[in-house]
């Protein structure tokens, strides 16, 4: 009961963050919105006992991907007026994207695959149960290969992403700090002996 | 009175009940925690004080210990201005955001070896996320403000925060690949046996990368650019007056305080005692034993070992440049923190003693 009242709270918050993130004016209040509605989904992983999934989605996508999202969208003036320009123009195909689309999800995501005769409630675990000590023995053997293929692909493409935004330039002049840290004394100051000078001569 | 008392307590619902009980539990641990934060203010100008030849506070109540109340009326009473054209509810929104973070995370701390309000399996993972949350006070402060000092010094903030987080998430992997487990809790209890046994020394360059990391994180001094007062006034919080910025300096102070208990939980033992190894003997002894052995007092001497560290540092060395950070951080932390996750796994796969046998 409690369960219920719960998840239907998120969910109305989860609607309204993601009706709040298309429709809001100012692109810095969408992406909060759209914080929101990354929350609010966590919660509701929680609820579905997947705590891992829950806190990684916060981690990854609020704490890390959301803020350097916000980062450029607040560096960025963005003017609205041109983005808005032939809406009038362009919503019959839009729209006919969109029905299409919802009528390709039907399909799928009807209650043939998802229905709940298909999927019963699923028992409740005990409290010492881990979803990710779960996660992980199944990750780490039955989809240990899929698992690694996946995480080189990520790296190839972190690879190619630097290697293809990276611009040498030669010949500016920058600061570099791994210089400036090993500089040791000796490099910069010559100590002199000399002996004193006589006193009153020139 | 007491039959009364128990009688009223009979009357209400069992959920209510739960929830009554845990809310006198946040209490508990959220009015000591607020007193900390303000003596630690305190004790940080005292000891900067001391440390540069000065007294320090010393005017109001006993030897200035009074500074902290004094000054938190003075917070209480002051006007808080909004500046025209701010956004009006995220510029009120932002101090809400960054402290609320910094109090949540202490949900899973064990203080004791019952004494804590959540035993959750996946501590750990908690704690990373929401330290992780406490950044979109900054920027939204930065943004809402609708002044350049304050956004420049948010973005430098979040850079910094984003950056380091990665140095930081990758030291906790270390604690939890040695403590085998994500639960708070049973990474102190891995820790047992005497000091050599704590994690500080396997695990003592992620240590060592995990607390300075822990300082660039909370903005403290010497990666204290983003409140760079020779170049931008004070950051991200320079339209904030009276209690609002009060609240962005109570998450910062707490943020201190929650690094160093979570410095001394995973590396230090939390609460075990570092008498351990002696005789049971010892221990049997009435009042001397408790204090010898292990219990909350000795957590709270390990924090405060780091908080006097934080102050140190700050009174110590100079503010590092923006690019001399980043280098620390994108160049150096990650390296040596990947480069030494390797090295803990050759040590458990070798089942090396005493900490991996």
């Amino acid at each position: 009961m409690t369960d219920q009242i719960i998840f239907y709270a998120l969910a109305l918050l989860l609607i309204f963050a993601g009706s709040m993130v298309i429709t809001v004016r100012n692109p810095v209040h969408a992406a909060l919105f759209l914080v929101l509605a990354f929350f609010t989904s966590a919660a509701i992983w929680l609820l579905l006992e997947a705590e891992f999934l829950a806190i990684a989605l916060v981690l990854v996508y609020v704490g890390a991907v959301m803020v350097l999202f916000l980062f450029v969208m607040m560096m960025l003036d963005i003017n609205l007026a041109p983005l808005r320009e032939g809406f009038a123009r362009y919503l019959p195909v839009g729209g006919l994207v969109a029905l299409l689309m919802m009528f390709a999800m039907g399909l799928v995501v009807g209650p043939r695959y998802f229905g709940s005769e298909r999927f019963p409630v699923p028992a409740r675990h005990a409290a010492d149960y881990s979803n990710t000590k779960e996660l992980g023995s199944v990750l780490y053997t039955d989809y240990v290969y899929p698992f690694e293929i996946a995480a080189a692909i990520l790296l190839v493409a972190i690879v190619a992403a630097i290697a293809l935004t990276l611009r040498r330039r030669p010949h500016i002049k920058a600061q570099k700090p791994q210089l400036q840290v090993a500089v040791r004394r000796e490099d910069r100051i010559r100590l002199v002996k000399m002996t004193s000078e006589k006193k009153g001569s020139p | 009175m007491f039959e009364t008392l128990h009688g009223i307590w009979q009357v209400f619902p069992e959920g209510l009940r739960l929830v009554i009980i845990i809310l006198l539990k946040i209490v508990a641990i959220l009015v000591p925690l607020m007193l900390c934060v303000a003596y630690l203010t305190f004790a940080e100008r005292k000891i900067i004080g001391y440390i540069q030849a000065r007294i320090g506070p010393n005017r109001v109540g006993p030897r200035g210990w009074l500074q902290p109340i004094a000054d938190v009326c003075k917070l209480l009473l002051k006007e808080i201005t909004i500046p025209s054209g701010a956004n009006r509810f995220l510029f009120l929104l932002a101090p809400i955001l960054a402290i609320a973070p910094a109090f949540a995370a202490w949900a899973v701390i064990p203080f004791d070896d019952v004494k804590v309000l959540s035993n959750i399996n996946a501590g750990l993972l908690y704690i990373l996320a929401l330290t992780s949350l406490g950044i979109y006070g900054v920027i939204i402060a930065g943004w809402a403000s609708n002044s350049k000092y304050a956004f420049l010094g948010s973005m430098r903030s979040a850079a910094q925060i984003v950056s380091y987080e990665i140095a930081m998430g990758f030291a906790l992997v270390g604690v939890l690949m040695a403590a085998r487990s994500l639960n708070l809790q049973d990474i102190v209890l891995a820790q047992q046996g005497n000091v050599l046994h704590w994690f500080w020394l396997p695990l003592l360059p992620l240590f060592v990368v995990y607390f300075v990391s822990g300082v660039a994180e909370t903005n403290r001094a010497p990666f204290d650019v983003a409140e760079g007062e020779s170049e931008i006034v004070a950051g991200f919080h320079v339209e904030y007056a009276g209690m609002t910025f009060a609240i962005f300096f109570l998450a910062e102070y707490a943020n201190m305080i929650l690094i160093s208990i979570l410095a001394s939980v995973f590396f230090l033992g939390g609460w075990l005692s570092p008498l351990e190894g002696l005789p049971a003997s010892l221990f049997e002894v009435p009042i001397m034993g408790t204090l010898l052995g292990p219990g909350m007092h000795w957590l709270f001497l390990k924090t405060s070992i780091f908080l006097f560290l934080f102050i140190w540092l700050r009174a110590t060395f100079p503010r590092y440049r923006y690019d001399q950070i980043m280098r620390l951080g994108w160049k150096v932390f990650i390296p040596i923190t990947i480069l030494w996750l390797v090295v803990i796994g050759v040590l458990i796969m070798a089942a090396v003693p005493p900490w991996f046998n």
